[in-house]
């Protein structure tokens, strides 16, 4: 029979880690609840890092997202700088990379994810990824050091949002991308011409169904080589082409992984084991369909959901609609449900043209996601009748 | 129980609306409005995921 642990111990000190900690206490356990974390920083938010923090406007240290007073107050201990290497389910036991073990009874793992990297740059000066803080101070210094070419490889959400920042810092960005028209297999076509015309009309090189060769120069990043033979000269490179969940120090635990934790509806991988974050895959019965989400709101959300199924039994399944913003120049573009490129899409507030507006996508008669381009308030609305699982024709009728 | 909101940090994405409409609105000028400052009780418990889900950690709540 399961029970509830009677210490928890969290892997992963961040979002959906430090959720999970602070869920806890709030449904008052009161054992001992540990983080461990392998940055050497206390938990941040990464959404400022390709924004205000890379612009220059915000300190660091505002992206904190608690601080050690608060940490003891809430009686959570962290462990920072410190890995887990290995998980061994029979005797509950973590490996931490200085060699040392630790028993846990309940865990949460919350290892996030990290970025897919271009094979043959490492060693090469002036080309980034963008996922840790000090990726973003490294890549802020090189944009303040008098660059004046940046190359972002991959138009996806990042990419884009690093595209918008270094425009907006004055820097020349060419942007490439191998789909035709970028974010179409997530935003369809028709939007993903959209957000291509809006980096346009910023100035943006955007160039696309072109693949990147080579990254090349003499210690230095000089030129960027695509699959069409040309060349971009480049200061500074940013690959934004996706991540992966950590879960390669759970190999050899038993746990399933495919693409992250596999989990149960309600997010627990084992007995007393629950997944958060983007390194949880679970099956969202309000969809249908089994998910791995790279968003915030879902970070937070799940880590605060796995802590009270591991508290409870009686938790039940984890239903939300994920959702995201990404600011880029002066839009704020937010996106709920589960879209795909092959869904109807109708503009159901504003217009594309002034680039203010709400778009909603339907699939077999049901609403499935919303768009909104500064239209915060008909995405949350529309996002409701996802919950809701309204029908299409219901959500093109609704008046907001 | 008062709520305030740090409206420096507010980024109108209406999270809050969605959890409590009937006190938190953001409106077509893309502003948040608080409907009611003062809720009862009876929605501390909504009020609380609001203060939880915000992104920005906008939102606090005043015990006078
Ligand atoms: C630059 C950037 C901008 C973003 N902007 C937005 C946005 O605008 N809107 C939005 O919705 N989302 C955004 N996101 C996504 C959002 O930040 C993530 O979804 C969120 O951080 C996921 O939280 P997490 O806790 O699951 O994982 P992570 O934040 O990835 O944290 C995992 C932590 O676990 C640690 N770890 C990994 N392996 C181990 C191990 N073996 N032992 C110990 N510790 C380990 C890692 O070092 C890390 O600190 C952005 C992400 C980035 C990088
Ligand atoms: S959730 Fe926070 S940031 Fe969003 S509208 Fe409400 S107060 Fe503002």
């Amino acid at each position: 029979m399961t029970r509830a642990p009677r210490a928890v111990t969290i892997v992963g000190a961040s979002l959906a880690g430090l959720n999970a900690a602070e869920a806890l206490r709030r449904e008052g356990f009161d054992g001992p609840v540990t983080l461990i974390g392998a940055e050497s920083r206390l938990p941040y938010d990464r959404p400022p890092l390709s924004k205000q923090v890379l612009a220059g406007d915000w300190a660091p240290e505002r992206a904190a997202l608690t601080d050690p007073e608060e940490l003891a107050e809430d009686g959570i201990e962290a462990r920072l700088g410190v890995r887990a290497t290995a998980l061994d389910m029979a005797a509950r036991e973590l490996t931490l990379h200085t060699g040392e073990t630790v028993e846990f009874d309940g865990l949460v793992i919350a290892t996030g994810a990290r970025c897919r990297t271009m094979p043959g740059t490492e060693g090469i000066g002036g080309v980034h990824v963008l996922r840790s803080l000090d990726d973003c101070l490294a890549l802020r210094a090189d944009f303040e050091a008098t660059p004046r070419r940046v190359v972002v490889v991959g138009a996806g959400f990042i990419g884009a949002e690093v595209a918008a920042t270094a425009r907006g810092r004055g820097l020349d960005v060419t942007m490439v991308e191998a789909l035709p028209t970028p974010l179409s297999r997530v935003l369809g076509d028709e939007m993903g011409e959209v957000c291509a015309e809006v980096h346009r009309d910023h100035g943006v090189d955007l160039r696309t169904a072109v693949g990147v060769e080579r990254i090349s120069g003499d210690g230095r990043v000089e030129r960027v080589t695509l699959s069409d033979g040309s060349t971009v000269d480049a200061d500074v490179v940013v690959v934004g082409i996706g991540v992966v969940p950590n879960t390669g120090w759970l190999e050899g635990s038993g746990l399933e992984v495919d693409d992250g934790v596999v989990c149960d509806a309600s997010c627990l991988a084992a007995d007393r084991v629950a997944a958060a974050g983007d390194v949880a895959r679970w099956p969202n019965e309000l969809f249908g369909e089994t998910m791995r989400v790279e968003h915030w709101d879902n970070a937070a959300q799940q880590g605060a959901h796995a802590a009270r199924r591991l508290l409870d039994a009686a938790v039940g399944p984890f239903t939300p609609v994920p959702w995201f913003w990404s600011d880029q120049y002066d839009r704020k573009i937010q996106l709920a449900g589960r879209v795909r490129g092959d869904d109807e899409v109708r503009v159901v507030a504003g217009s594309v043209e002034e680039r203010r507006f709400a778009a909603i996508y339907g699939r077999a008669g049901r609403i499935v996601g919303v768009l909104g381009f500064n239209r915060p308030r008909h995405v949350m609305r529309y996002r409701a009748l996802i919950e809701q699982r309204a029908g299409f024709d219901e959500a093109l009728a609704a008046e907001f | 129980m008062r709520i305030v909101v740090d409206f420096d940090l507010c980024e109108s994405n209406a999270v809050c609306m969605q959890i409590a409409p009937d006190i938190f609105e953001v409106r077509d000028d893309d502003f948040l409005y608080i409907l009611d400052e003062t809720p009862g009780e009876a929605d501390r418990a909504r009020v609380e995921e609001c203060v939880q889900r915000c992104p920005k950690q906008a939102i606090s709540i005043a015990e006078d």
